[in-house]
């Protein structure tokens, strides 16, 4: 004997009116024959026998509503071939009721991995990696790919330009001649179909480094970042990991107007199973980006337009490489931490500059890392300065500066003198007027008059 | 053989008198494979029914001769990818019915420990690369897989398996584009069951003849009889050979059909009960495969009687396993969001 119950026929179902019997009793069933009619909380369903037998008895019938999913509706009397009623060795699966998911959640809060330790430690000096040289942004990041890629046949480029016209802003000068076009791959115009290839080709092993003539272009592609390279290491209960990389300019360069002046960072800092980086220097541009490509996990890698031409001293050592999520304490102060990220720091740099000429002591802190955070050492310095002051190119609103200012809250509340003060660029699209241009982005005075703020001075 | 044209569809059953073009073993595992599909989402639909499945679960009942036919061409290395109606592909290509219908319940047992479900499992021992859930976004991936080939030089192929409602997305297209361009070792399958959830084919797709839609880029394409696992392995060794002797990208179009909804909840408004059961009745490949093994083969009622006993076995262990395997630890929340990566940097600080 097998009970038929009343079935579940959408993910919210819960019960449903018995709307019609479609075969009486004593009749025969086969496997597929149409039973019954239901109606659910969405629509009309037929219900299709799963077992084969003669219909013995219906228990409930049609016309009733309110029939809970799984109760018996009717009895099949199964022949040799009927298929036994699966077997009910634990109450079966219950839903787990609301109050499970708070609890489980707020379980999962205090056991993240990234909390804070409420002890701040002292922190590990920066290594010294010995001599240096001046060299431009441009040529670390290449030099970043060629010693990878000469260390692994595994690493590959593709991009557009990225190979015959050595690059759309020169980033792969030379990388053709050396690697030969099966490693430096000219792609057509075809973000969305060349980002999800190369996702497919990394969840093989291989390593890519997917470059973006702007990180804007990768709104086309943006499903097969998040969905497909970010997600299937835990959608697959950790089997099938993404190594690869996702690099090329991102925010403002000058005078392209709105499509081609956006700021990804907060898109993708949002998104757990990536890692967003963001350099400022060279030595921040070789270290980050070389630490990316040895990566298992996808990395993005947020450069800029304006820094690639500009020279900075950068240690020399074949194996010079920066770990991501540390941040570096560009400059020491006492009086206020500005934490800034990519070209910022520059202008965060010049900020305390003239605030020193002013008697303000700021600390400057170089993010590097947006994912993860380097919440410690940001912390560090505020129980130090006791205030804050966020800057970022991006917009304002659920912006950078906004998670900092929280990690704040969470972590050192008690120690802020003042309500954190963030610099952002305006909330608006990016302008063509160069006049405009020039307003909606931070400003050096802008920086100043924050930090006057946050120190009451 | 490129440019093959619309083959003639093949009618019930084999060719009598004609050399079938399959051997008895063959179609037997041919037979006992699709039969296990069948059985397995029977099953799946019954336990979704008692609640203990949840959320979507897209049922493969119907096309189990499209992914079946296909995979008696393949050879270990190769690899096979998907959409969301993935439990036959998994079954296909060796997966343990257990682990897929662990998943499927959310328990610690399934391939994904719980955290992938119906859409999302993976195997990379048996070439499997998921499960996925964003309509035409595994095409994509599908070139990815073939690229690796390319780039390895291995002699791999890969399967890139997707509906005629995925058929319709930008990036199908870049990905046909970047395969030819490339010659690529790619096969895409296009599965036209006829509906796109809902939306019939002819509702959604100016091209009538899917199997074109690679002509621009020089990609050879068939319609093959997908309710017919003779007719699907035979232009699958097409295919397969086109793609190993480094010429590029195939494209197959399978005429077939789902018996059920596009997922548990759908009403199936959009057409009438005669059409389903006309198509059942009529094109079933389980019973033509039956048909053909008793009437061309000479194989005994017992025999098969034996692959249905085996197969409705494997598939109540696998209902039975699928509820009693317990669920992920909560622990598993945070686990395998990022791979650990602590040896990458030993130089840093």
């Amino acid at each position: 004997m097998t009970q038929i119950l009343m079935p579940a026929l959408s993910p919210t179902m819960t019960e449903g009116k018995l709307a019609r019997w479609l075969k009486k009793e004593g009749e025969t069933i086969k496997a597929g024959d149409v039973i019954a009619e239901i109606e659910t909380d969405k629509a009309t369903m037929e219900v299709e026998a799963v077992d084969e037998g003669t219909l013995t008895s219906i228990l409930v019938p049609e016309g009733t509503e309110g029939v809970a999913v799984n109760t018996p509706i009717a009895e099949l009397d199964g022949g040799a071939g009927a298929a036994k009623p699966a077997p009910q060795r634990e109450p079966a699966a219950p839903a787990p009721k609301a109050e499970d998911h708070a609890e489980i959640a707020a379980k999962g809060t205090d056991n993240r991995p990234e909390t804070v330790p409420a002890q701040a430690k002292a922190p590990a000096p920066e290594k010294d990696w010995g001599p240096t040289k001046a060299i431009t942004v441009r040529e670390a990041l290449r030099d970043a790919m060629a010693a990878e890629m000469r260390a692994s046949k595994d690493v590959f480029l593709i991009g557009e330009e990225v190979g015959q016209y050595q690059g759309a802003y020169k980033i792969s000068q030379g990388l053709l001649d050396e690697f030969g076009p099966k490693r430096v791959i000219d792609m057509p115009i075809t973000e969305h179909g060349f980002t999800g290839m190369a996702v497919g080709a990394a969840m093989t092993g291989l390593r890519p480094i997917v470059e973006f003539m702007t990180f804007n272009f990768s709104m086309q592609a943006i499903d097969q970042i998040i969905n497909s390279a970010a997600k299937t290491l835990y959608m697959s209960g950790g089997q099938l990991g993404c190594p690869i990389v996702f690099r090329g300019p991102n925010g403002a360069a000058s005078r392209v107007a709105a499509q081609h002046s956006q700021c990804y960072a907060s898109w993708y800092a949002h998104c757990p199973g990536l890692k967003v980086v963001a350099p400022w220097s060279a030595a921040d541009a070789k270290g980050l980006l070389r630490a990316a490509i040895r990566d298992p996990n996808p990395v993005i890698v947020l450069e800029n337009e304006i820094l690639y031409g500009q020279t900075f001293e950068m240690p020399t050592a074949d194996d010079f490489i920066l770990p991501i999520g540390k941040a570096k304490v560009e400059r020491e102060g006492t009086d206020v931490t500005i934490v800034a990220f990519s070209i910022m720091v520059g202008l965060a740099m010049q900020a305390a500059e003239a605030l020193a000429a002013q008697g303000i002591s700021a600390e400057v802190i170089n993010l590097r890392s947006l994912r993860p955070l380097d919440t410690e050492t940001i912390v560090r310095s505020v129980k130090k300065t006791n205030r804050i002051v966020t800057l970022e190119e991006g917009w304002p609103y659920a912006g950078i500066g906004s998670e900092v200012a929280m990690q704040i809250m969470e972590n050192c509340f008690d120690d802020l003198d003042a309500p954190p003060v963030r610099v952002a660029g305006l909330d608006i699209p990016m302008p063509y007027a160069a006049n405009l241009e020039k307003l909606a982005l931070p400003r050096l005075e802008q920086v100043v008059d924050a930090v006057k703020r946050v120190t009451y001075k | 053989m490129a440019e093959t044209a619309a083959r003639k569809p093949r009618g019930k059953g084999a060719p009598k008198g004609n050399e079938p073009a399959i051997s008895k073993s063959e179609l037997t595992r041919a037979y006992r494979d699709m039969l296990l599909i069948r059985r397995f989402e029977e099953k799946a639909g019954q336990l979704y029914g008692m609640g203990l499945i949840g959320g979507f679960c897209h049922l493969y009942i119907g096309q189990e001769a499209v992914v079946v036919g296909m995979q008696l061409c393949l050879k270990p290395g190769d690899q096979v990818i998907t959409s969301y109606r993935d439990h036959g592909h998994m079954l296909a290509t060796g997966m343990e019915a257990r682990g897929v219908m662990a998943e499927l319940t959310g328990r610690i047992g399934g391939y994904s420990k719980g955290k992938g479900g119906s859409m999302h499992m993976f195997s990379r021992e048996k070439g499997f690369y998921g499960g996925h859930g964003i309509v035409g976004a595994q095409v994509s991936l599908g070139a990815g897989l073939a690229f690796a080939n390319w780039y390895r030089e291995d002699g791999a192929v890969a399967v890139t398996y997707f509906g005629e409602g995925a058929s319709n997305q930008g990036q199908v297209y870049e990905s046909l584009n970047l395969a030819a361009l490339f010659k690529l070792p790619c096969i895409f399958v296009i599965e036209n069951n006829k509906y796109g959830m809902g939306t019939s084919v002819d509702r959604a797709s100016a091209s009538k003849d899917l199997s074109k839609n690679g002509a621009p880029w020089g990609i050879p394409g068939e319609q093959v009889n997908g309710m017919d696992v003779i007719a699907v392995r035979e232009a699958g060794e097409r295919a397969v050979a086109h793609c190993r002797a480094g010429n590029g990208p195939y494209l197959l179009e399978m005429k077939t059909y789902r018996y059920r909804g596009h997922s548990m909840s759908d009403p199936a408004k959009y057409r009438t009960r005669e059409e389903v059961q006309k198509m059942r009745e009529q094109n079933d490949c389980i019973e033509t495969a039956r048909r053909l093994l008793l009437e061309s083969f000479g194989v005994a009622e017992s025999e098969l009687k034996v692959i249905d006993d085996e197969v409705k076995a494997i598939v109540q262990d696998s209902a039975d396993f699928a509820q009693t395997s317990p669920e992920p630890d909560e622990s598993e929340l945070w686990t395998d969001v990022l791979i650990d990566d602590s040896s990458v940097v030993a130089g840093g600080r």
